[in-house]
């Protein structure tokens, strides 16, 4: 008798949870489906292509393991590869000149709110004005870097259009373009780094190199490493200025990889090829991400203490 | 004790001049760039080929000097015929015979704002703009709709599976985009959406893996106890998300919708692939493509690509607290 209402009320309750759960699942579908459809599908038809010939004009032909084997054996595939490592060494080069600038802003600075800002605007600017701008500044007769260059009494290359120069040209667009992001990045991880720590290294007598090498320095590797790893990952797709300032040329000295993916699914149509290089790329990426969710964990840790 | 003292306070006196002149420095660098497309924009044809860089737009004006009156002349049609020439001046049909000695050239710093005139005359660039805005703001605000409401169900709703299925949500961002690139190029074209806008507005819809995330973390820190008293009143979850939720996640979804906005205005691959007929281009494949089209004409070249930037960069001065702030969440700190 006496458990009556007690149950009725469970029984009630029992009613409020399903009714809870069938909004939630409601409200939680549309994503549940746009992953579906846009993730999941198209993972298994790409996993799927990656094993066959395919113009879209025809039917699909399975074609085993060759397009993997093409991979092997593509020279240019080989040389984008390198060249998309190559235009890694503007990543460091990046992290180290926005470590530099955090540093500096760091410090009591006046005017720090506008040296952010002018920092970032190129990284809210369009990569199509950008591109196009920067195209214009490495004009070898009239543009503004050779122009400047020639009143230092010295005459500039070709940039662009120089197999050994239109590289070392990307990269210094991309350090330009990078410096906003990495920067205040940077300037969130020396903030966060517990004053406490700066007095009791004084109290031992440490040097500002020193509290830098041994405070801020360690307190940092973690920011520096996920921001080495997320411009890994930008570099890795690097597409947009290539396809717009050189065509991957002159001589393929500018292929990124995902330019010759893109040329490949988009120019030539062999939609299987580009499936397994995006197949390759996509596992290299995945790797590097999931060195970086294992030193994320690590950060954590170290965060709380 | 106080010469070490001393010797520190001079020690920092001098490293806060290295570092305002390193930031001054840094700045120019940074701000350069802009200022040479600014200034190339605002030049002639004629004025862009100077031996040296010029920072100040100059333009060459051509006057008629008659009886110490100064008349500005459009076109020069005939020269030195018979030391005379024949001159079509402003706001004057017919052309006039003037000596050729009363011609007389001007060179001054004046910038030529025609160029934005026959930038917006030549290419469809407001149609550009609508196609762009039409994409991003469709997208943007029905992505932000189904992404708070899910973000709402992770955060605060009790169901089966929830945390699984929000982890597995979460594990899209894992994806490379590039893997799933082609297929769902392949699906849209089967679909028959090549070349309309559906293929840039749809996939917005469902909501993005990032923003629930964001907006759950932010939901989660508004405590149980609103939400309890708003189910009191009477709310149903959807009128509680609404109500309660909304007007409380404001930040969260300003920092998303600028966010969203500035990737859909920026946003060039997705055109690129999905649309080809120029009258329904957006704005940076417009840009993009009248870079062959301008080839020679890069003052034009340079004014257009302003105009691309002028919306992004008010938005960014205006917005500016909640650019750091997104920033700094997408850290490794929160």
């Amino acid at each position: 008798m006496a458990d009556g209402p007690v149950s009725r009320r469970s029984v009630k309750r029992g009613a409020m949870a399903r009714r809870e759960a069938l909004w939630g699942y409601l409200f939680v579908t549309p994503p549940l489906l746009g992953f579906l459809i846009f993730g999941f599908i198209p993972i298994l038809m790409s996993l799927a292509l990656a094993f066959a010939k395919w113009d879209m004009f025809r039917p699909p032909r399975f074609a085993g393991v060759s397009n993997f084997a093409r991979i092997g054996a593509d020279e240019i595939v080989a040389k984008s590869f390198v060249n998309t490592l190559v235009f890694f060494i503007g990543v460091p080069i990046g992290m180290a000149l926005s470590l530099l600038l955090a540093l500096a802003l760091n410090r009591k600075i006046r005017g720090i709110n506008w040296y952010r800002a002018i920092y970032y605007l190129p990284a809210v600017s369009s990569m199509v004005a950008i591109a196009l701008l920067w195209q214009w500044i490495f004009n070898p007769e009239k543009g503004l870097l050779n122009m400047e260059l020639l009143k230092l009494g010295v005459k500039g290359p070709e940039w662009l259009q120089d197999p050994l120069w239109v590289k070392p040209a990307l990269i210094l667009m991309g350090v330009w373009g990078g410096l906003g992001p990495n920067l205040i990045l940077f300037l969130a991880g020396l903030q966060g780094v517990p004053q406490s720590l700066y007095e009791a290294a004084s109290i031992d007598g440490a040097k500002p190199w020193q509290q830098f090498l041994y405070v801020t320095w360690p307190m940092l590797t973690p920011t520096t490493f996920f921001i080495s790893v997320m411009g890994a990952i930008g570099a890795f797709q690097y597409f947009g200025q290539i396809y717009i300032m050189t065509q991957g040329g002159p001589e393929h000295a500018s292929t990124s990889y995902m330019f010759y993916l893109w040329q490949q699914a988009f120019t030539y149509y062999r939609m299987g090829y580009a499936s397994a290089l995006a197949w390759v790329l996509g596992i290299i990426i995945i790797g590097v991400t999931i060195v970086q969710f294992r030193v994320a964990n690590r950060w954590v840790f170290y965060e709380t203490v | 004790m106080a010469s070490s003292f001393q010797s520190q306070k001079r020690f920092t006196r001098m490293w806060n001049v290295i570092t305002h002149c390193l930031l001054l420095a840094g700045t120019v660098l940074m701000v350069a760039p802009f200022v040479w497309m600014l200034s190339t924009s605002l030049k002639t044809e004629g004025n862009i080929f100077t031996p040296l860089p010029e920072w100040l737009p100059r333009q060459t004006f051509t006057y008629v000097v008659l009886d110490g009156v100064k008349t500005m002349v459009d076109t020069v049609v005939v020269e030195n015929e018979n030391g005379r020439s024949q001159v079509r001046i402003r706001g004057r049909a017919e052309a006039v015979d003037v000596p050729a000695s009363a011609v007389v050239k001007e060179t001054r710093i004046a910038p030529a704002w025609e160029n934005y005139k026959e930038v917006v005359d030549t290419v469809p660039f407001f149609q550009g703009v609508r196609n762009t805005l039409l994409i991003t703001l469709i997208g943007l605000i029905g992505g932000l709709f189904t992404t708070s409401l899910s973000a709402y169900a992770f955060a605060k709703l009790r169901f089966p599976g929830r945390d699984a299925l929000f982890y597995a949500i979460l594990g899209t961002m894992m994806i490379p985009g590039v893997v799933t690139m082609l297929p769902t190029f392949i699906l849209f074209r089967q679909a028959g959406w090549i070349n309309t806008f559906r293929p840039l507005i749809v996939p917005a819809l469902f909501g993005g893996a990032w923003g629930i995330f964001l907006m759950r973390q932010h939901m989660k820190t508004i405590p149980d106890e609103l939400e309890d008293a708003s189910r009191i009143d009477g709310c149903n979850p959807f009128q509680t998300w609404w109500k309660l939720m909304m007007p409380l996640c404001k930040p969260v979804l300003a920092t998303l919708g600028i966010f969203g906005f500035m990737g859909g205005w920026n946003d060039f691959m997705g055109p690129l692939i999905y649309l080809n007929d120029p009258s329904k281009f957006t704005l940076q494949l417009l840009l993009a493509s009248f870079s062959s089209y301008y080839s020679t004409k890069t003052n034009l070249l340079m004014a257009g690509s302003m105009m691309s930037l002028i919306p992004v960069l008010v938005l960014f001065f205006a917005a500016q607290r909640y650019f750091v702030q997104g920033i700094t969440l997408t850290g490794v700190k929160r």
